[in-house]
Order: C-alpha cells, then structure tokens, then sequence
C-alpha cells in the first residue's frame, strides 16, 4: 500500500519534483556566496546613525538602506535623476561596488516558486512540495519496515540491486534536509493561498503629529543612535521635498517611523508572533541568513535527481517482475495449488517455473497470491507455498493477510504442503516469515509434503534441487530452472593457476583471470576509451560464472578488487560439479563468460575496530582479498581451517608476507588431518576464546567465510566464547558486526 | 503589447452623472526593461503641496505588498475604500500599462498632479517615479522616469 503510494506519487508528479530540487540546488548556493562577499562580523557595535552619519556625504540623494539577511549592505540613491544601487562597506561606508540584480536569478527564483506561471504556477508547486513531502514519509515508513523497526533505521542497508541501495542508502541520508524544505516550503504555499492566515504585522499608523521643523543631521539622531547596524533591514528615507515625511525603519524586532527634524522614534509596531514563525519558516526554507543550513538543503535537495532515477529503475524492475501466469486452472479445479508471498516479485518467476513445470507434466495447476487464498480447494492434493520475508520476519506485500485468512478457513480438509522460503542469509531472521507459514500449517494439523527448504539470495541451483525433491515425493519428475534475469556477461580469460590440496583430495585452485585479448573494440565508443579493463568490484563481491551449456550461474566470491587488475578467485573441485570441473579443466588462455555481483554486506567496516577474520577452505578467497587490501593497517585477525599444511595451505607465502608487513596482525590455522594440532577452525577459536572476546569488547566485527557446516560450527563456538560477556552472534548479526558468506 | 484597462461602463457613467462635467483621460505608463519580477505600480493625484487627493490606479493583485508604493501608501493610508475597484495585474518589465477613467474637469488645470510609485519585489521601490502636473498643456507630452519608468504620458 504504502509502497503503491510512493511509486505513483514518484512517478506522477516526477517532473514537478525534479524542477523544485534542481532549482532549490542552485538557489541554496546564493547565501553562502553573499555570506562570504559581506562584512557580517563586528556589526553589532556599529550603530544605524555612525554608518548613515558617514553615508550622508557619500551619498547626498539617499533613498533607502538596506541590510540583506546574509549581511550585505545595500543604498539606494538618486543620481542625475537616476536610480541607482550600491553595495557598501559598513564599517568604512565606501562602496565595494554597483549592486545589481541578475535576470537570471529573478528568473530561477520564479521558476522555483510558479514554474513561471503565476498562480496556478504556484498550486503546481504546492503540490510539488506535498508530493515531497508524502514521499520523504512513505520512503522512511518504507525503510523503518525493511529494517524491522525505527530503532534499526540506521543500521546497513541491504537491497539485492545497486539501485535500489542507492535509492534507500542515499533517501536516508537526504530524508532531513528534503522533509524540511518541503514541510516549509508548503507551509509559504497555504500562507500565499491563505490558508494559514497572513503573517504581515500591521504597519504601524502614520503618525498625526511631525515636527515638520528643519531636519537634522541624520548622525545625530537618537532613535538611530540605539540601533546597532546587525539589526537593520531596511531605513527609508523621507522624500526630499516633503518636511512632514519621516524616516521608515525596519529592524529585526519590528518596524517604525523616525522624525526627520527630532530624531525622535514616532512609532514603532513590534513584529507579532505570526510574522515571528513566518520568518523562521523562511529563514529555514531559504537558508537566508544561515549559509550552512542553505548547503546541507541544498546537498540534499541534489540527490532528487539520483532518487528519481533509482526509483524509477527499482519500478521498472518490480513492474518488469509482474507475474504473467498462463494455464492458470481456476482453485476449484486445480489438483495443485501454488501461492506466492512476493514483496517485489522476484518471487514470482520461481513460483511460475514451478507451474509451468507441473503444467507440462500434466497437473492442473492454480497460481494466486498468498493473500488470496480461498475458501476451499476441493480438488487440491497439494499446496506449495512460495515465499520471501520483509523486514524483521514479517510477511511479504502479497502475503499480509495469509496467516488472518487461514485462520478464517476453519473447515478446508487438509491439504499436503511445502513451504519454499525465499530471503538472504545475513537478515536475522533468514525466512522468518516462511518458517511462521509452516507453523501456522503445522498448527492446523496439515500434512508436510516436503521439510521446509530455504533459498538464499534468489539461488537457482537451490530451487533446481527442491525441484527435484518435490518430483520424488509426487513421483513425477520435476525440473526447475529459473534463473532471474542476469545481467550482462563479460569474457574473461584465465591468465594465472596455483594448484593446491591434491594429496588431501581436496584439489583446490587460485585462479587468476583478465579481460580476454579477443574482445576487440568493435564501435567508435570501445575505441575511444578501451573497454578492456575489467569491471568494478571489491574484494568480497561475487561472480557469477556461467558454465558453457548452462544458464543457471554459479557464484564465487571474489578474491580480489578490480584494482588490483586481476579477477581472483579460489575453486574447490567438487565431485561432479559442473561449473567446478569445468573451472578446473580450463587452460591458460581459454575464456569463461562471468558477471559481477554486488555483494556489499561482507566488507570490513571503515574505521579503527579490529576485524576477526574466519574461514575455511576457499572460504578464504575474500578473506585473503580483505587484508591484500588494507593498506591502513587496521588490526586483522585471521583464523583459518584447512586439512595439511604440507598440501592445501592455501596462499600460506602471501599470510606470511602479509604478517611481516603487518596487514595481517595474527594469524591462526587449524588442520584437521595432522595428528597433533589436529581440529576444525571453531576449535581454535574456542582455545583462543580469552583474545576473541577481547576484540569484541573492542567492537570487532567479524566476517565469516566458507561451508555452510564450517559456518554451523563457528556460530556455535562464538556463542560459547560471547556468553560470560552477556552477548551473542544473533545480537551481533543485527548491529551489523557478524556478516556471513556461507556456500 | 499594450495592457489596456478600462472601467466598466457602469461605474463610468456613475462616476460621469455624479460629476457635473467630467471627461475621459487616458494615462500611459510604459515601464524599462529592468529585469525583474511585474512592477506594482501606483497612480494617484495629489495637490500642489504633495498632498494626496484620490487613487487613479493601482497595479498590482496582493495588497499586502502596497505599502511598498510608498507615497500613495502614506496619502491613502492603505485604506482599501480608496482602491476599491480600481486595481488590476501587475505590469511586467517591458510592457505598457494604458489606463482609461473618467476624471472630474476640477482636477485640470487646476494645480493638481499625477504621480506614479513603483515597486518591484526584491528590487528598490520608488516613490514620485514620475511626478507631472495634469494641465491641458501637457497632453501628449512624454515624461521619463526616475525608476522603472521609461515613459509617462497622458491624453483626453
């Protein structure tokens, strides 16, 4: 619903927006330059009538002097019968130069406020502002709920897509800025409306009594002797001609007329408290006066055009994702049933595989939303569900009311189900919200068909294997092989081998690739700037390499950075796996096709924290790539498991290297096929339990690499060490400091 | 481009039967191109002495900004039953303002004056932009002014 808002909103008013921001960036530029060009400091121990005493020779036909909330001091005079406007020093009254008004400027302003179009310019851009400033709400509720609640709001964000952690990561940081101009900016828009009544203090009366005497020097009068020149806005002068005129002034406090020959203050109305919020609103709204506040609205106001160019690829992604099931059977005829909880409806391209599949192998097949299940389903033998978690393990958008609904269908005979989960590993709840499913299922006293499996992030070749367990218990065959849609493939071609393990039957390689020598420029743009290097990706990130003949990908985590011009990975060579084989059996010089994958949450975290290292077997590619690449020195600690230290040692001289030149700080192996010193790496944590809760207590984080067992095994042992410190890894998953990469 | 403004009918010729001889006066007023925002512009009569006598014209559709044309502000003290029905759009940098209104022959050639202030948001105001006096002779004679005015004339 909420998210439903956000997008039209975005979309229908985007131009609107995109024009308000663009022109409040340049706009909010202009009181940090007056600012800088006007003398502000000292000010206030110069009085209105030492600086109008000195002005007065200077300027013989002065109408008006004016003092711009940044600090500029402006007179306004006649001259030859000629208007004219001064920018002047206020401690010496000499003139720093003309005082012009550019076009430009008057016409930016106008475009900001009316979009040049007068007063239905002005509605327009009222319903810019609320439309910004529904937007700022619906995108943070958006955020509160995917991070599980407010007080998580600032913690790391994760998001499958650089789009879509750029529209949440940057949103969050402009949220401030971008809610202030919008709630100030409709608040100026319902005063000029009237909706709000007006701000104006009454002016106060013209006074009945005037000296009409010979007028006085005007350095010598009283009423301007009290006002310091930091408090002026504005002194009209009397009309030249007129001996019953007075002077005007225009304070920060309020505003007065002053008599030309007593130099007495006539009258003066103070501001009311309605002109007091106005002004504030204002002075907020412009950064008039408050450079800095003009900057940081402005530096957010910016990152609308990013937002609006992120958002509208995070839609079009989501629009492009809408399910489009054919064969559909209607639910009273379907033999099976398959519903999807899908937030933004990658799920749904699993669940139509999965019907489709089960089509062509004869079933009559019903495919819905969670939230539409129905009453009965009299012909259903089975029920396959389908799901992602939101947020804190909450239920997807298509999915909000399933588990209200079940409880409603009281009297359906049970039906056979398998709950398939859909999430990410590094939330804490990793398919929370399926698990709820299977239990409300469970509850109600329904058959599982098949244990609950789950899929972490979008894995083809998990939903492959759950095909093929689902095909067993219905005994058809069953091939699943949906892969989401994949970005574009590079050619790379593998330049480097070091073989490692063969003795202990685990053949393990580092590979080394570059960007392959055939693909040849081939337009004016390749060219012009040589696309062969390789594309961007940090040590930790993921590859994804397509093994000839196909189209489900297989990820590997990324030994290296792109700087360091080379793509490094570390492959163990499974019995029978595809993509493993075909690594190994590639030669020097021959080519894969590979795409990156973001994958940010597994970094170390900027700062001056240690970081505890943990891995197993090629779990130690990303790790090696992290400290290859801490230039700064942080304190690094690296605990790793292999089997021999004689044969799959992996990178055992580039350790060594590391820990004399110190980008490594300890270092700890753990082999578990040597007699003595024999064990798994989560031994040696444990023996080292007293100095891992040491760092901790010194706001390490700890990153996790390899099997998933290995994984198992160190949550496990760092339970142990963390419970004489009241802590444990679930806590510290969700403060951001235990990030896994579990294969 | 012209920006014409006329009275309605009605009230011309209400005004024409409570004057016993009153006669048509046309006043325009073309402003430079000063690059800002409309000009608010006033036009109004004043004795000799400077003393305000009656609003001819008020440019300008917010009456929270008036007080800016200073010199008629402090004449009719803002008070909205001297302009009532006698205002109209701001005129832009440029442009011309032609107004037409039936004007009691008292007021001719008897010492009597029009005067114009101006404003313009962000910019300076001018009081006595144009200052001239309503004479037979003057008809057709241009003025310029100190402000944003380019040119002041008036005929009938």
């Amino acid at each position: 619903m909420i998210r439903k808002l956000h997008s039209i909103l975005g979309l229908s008013a985007l131009l609107l927006v995109v024009v308000l921001a663009i022109t409040g960036v340049i706009l909010s530029i202009n009181p940090t330059i007056e600012r800088s060009q006007a003398s502000v400091m000292g000010t206030s121990a110069i009085t209105v009538a030492e600086l109008t005493g000195k002005l007065a020779s200077r300027y013989p036909q002065i109408e008006q002097l004016q003092r711009t909330p940044s600090g500029t001091l402006i007179v306004f005079y006649t001259d030859n019968n000629q208007a004219g406007a001064d920018r002047i020093d206020p401690f010496t009254a000499n003139t720093i130069g003309p005082y012009t008004i550019t076009p430009f400027k008057t016409w930016l302003k106008n475009l900001h406020r009316s979009y040049l179009l007068d007063t239905p310019g002005r509605i327009a851009v009222a319903l810019g502002a609320l439309v910004m400033l529904l937007l700022s709400i619906s995108g943070t509720l958006m955020l509160v709920n995917r991070a599980g609640g407010w007080r998580y709001l600032f913690r790391p964000i994760q998001g499958s897509t650089l789009s879509q952690r750029l529209h949440s990561q940057v949103g969050r940081l402009a949220l401030i800025g971008l809610l202030l101009s919008a709630i100030t900016g409709l608040y100026m828009s319902l005063e000029t409306f009237e909706f709000i009544p007006d701000h104006q203090t009454a002016e106060p009366a013209f006074p009945d009594q005037v000296d009409g005497g010979e007028p006085a020097a005007i350095g010598s009068m009283a009423a301007l002797k009290t006002i310091p020149v930091s408090e002026l806005r504005e002194l009209v002068y009397p009309y030249p001609q007129d001996a019953y005129d007075v002077y005007s002034i225009t304070t920060q406090q309020g505003m007065g007329f002053i008599d030309q020959s007593t130099g007495q203050l006539l009258a003066f109305e103070p501001y009311n408290s309605r002109q007091k919020i106005y002004e504030f609103i204002y002075m907020l709204h412009t950064g008039e006066g408050l450079w800095w506040l003009a900057l940081i609205l402005g530096l957010s106001a910016l990152t609308v055009p990013l937002m609006t160019w992120t958002g509208i690829q995070v839609w079009w992604r989501r629009r492009r994702a809408i399910p489009r099931i054919s064969n559909n059977s209607k639910a009273p005829s379907a033999d099976s049933v398959i519903l999807v909880g899908s937030e933004n409806n990658s799920t749904w391209g699993f669940a139509e595989n999965l019907h489709n599949a089960l089509n062509s192998a004869g079933y009559r097949v019903h495919t819905a939303a969670m939230n539409k299940l129905a009453d009965t389903y009299p012909q259903a033998k089975r029920l396959f569900i389908l799901t992602a978690t939101y947020g804190d393990g909450d239920a997807p958008a298509s999915a909000k009311q399933f588990l209200k609904r079940l409880a409603e269908v009281a009297d359906t005979p049970s039906i056979p189900f398998a709950v398939l989960g859909f999430g990410d590993r590094q939330f804490p709840k990793f398919c929370g919200y399926a698990q709820q499913v299977a239990d409300a299922l469970k509850d109600k006293g329904w058959p599982a068909l098949l244990a609950t499996e789950m899929i972490d992030r979008q894995s083809s070749q998990t939903f492959a294997r759950w095909g093929e367990a689902i095909g067993q218990e219905i005994g058809t065959p069953l091939t699943l092989d949906h892969t989401p849609p994949q970005p574009k493939t590079v050619t790379l071609q593998l330049a480097e081998r070091i073989n490692y393990g063969e003795r202990v039957q685990a053949p393990t390689s580092v590979l080394r690739f570059k960007m392959a020598d055939q693909s040849q420029p081939t337009g004016w743009f390749q060219t012009l700037f040589k696309t062969s290097k390789l594309p961007h990706f940090e040590a930790g990130d993921l590859v994804g390499i397509l093994p000839p003949g196909s189209v489900i990908p297989r990820y590997y985590s990324l030994a290296s950075a792109s700087v360091d011009g080379v793509l490094e990975i570390c492959v163990r060579q499974v019995q029978g796996g595809l993509c493993s084989n075909f690594l190994h059996n590639l030669n020097i010089g021959e080519t894969i096709e590979a795409f990156i994958q973001d994958n940010p949450q597994f970094r170390p975290a900027s700062g001056k924290q240690p970081i505890i290292l943990i891995g197993a077997g090629t779990g130690l590619g990303p790790l090696i790539g992290f400290i290859r690449n801490n230039k700064s020195r942080h304190p690094m600690y690296l605990y790793w498991g292999g089997r021999n230290p004689d044969s799959d040692f992996l990178y055992e001289q580039e350790l060594k290297t590391y820990l004399s030149d110190q980008r490594l700080s300890g270092l700890n192996t753990a082999f578990s096929r040597i007699p003595k010193d024999s064990g798994y790496v989560q031994d040696k944590l444990l023996t080292d339990a007293e100095h891992i809760r040491a760092l901790i207590q010194n706001n390490a984080q700890i990153l996790v690499c390899g099997g998933r067992k290995m994984a198992g095994g160190v949550v496990t042992a760092m339970n142990d060490i963390l419970a004489p410190i009241e802590l444990d890894v679930t806590a510290l998953k969700t403060a951001g400091r235990y990030r896994e990469d579990v294969y | 481009m012209t920006n014409r403004i006329l009275i309605p009918a009605a009230i011309a010729s209400l005004l024409s039967a409570m004057a016993a001889n009153a006669r048509e006066v046309t006043f325009t007023t073309e402003l430079k191109s000063y690059g800002g925002d409309g000009a608010y512009v006033a036009l109004y009569l004043t004795n000799e002495a400077g003393q305000y006598q009656k609003t001819l014209w008020i440019a300008g559709e917010k009456s929270k900004y008036y007080k800016h044309l200073s010199g008629w502000a402090r004449g009719s003290g803002l008070r909205s039953s001297e302009y009532d029905a006698l205002t109209g759009a701001s005129v832009a940098a440029g442009k011309t303002m032609t107004v037409t209104l039936d004007l009691d022959d008292s007021f001719i050639d008897s010492g009597y004056q029009v005067r114009v202030d101006t404003a313009v948001e962000d910019m300076r105001d001018n009081r006595n932009d144009v200052v001239v006096s309503l004479t037979t002779e003057g008809v057709g004679q241009t003025t310029a002014g100190r402000g944003y005015v380019q040119s002041f004339s008036y005929s009938f």
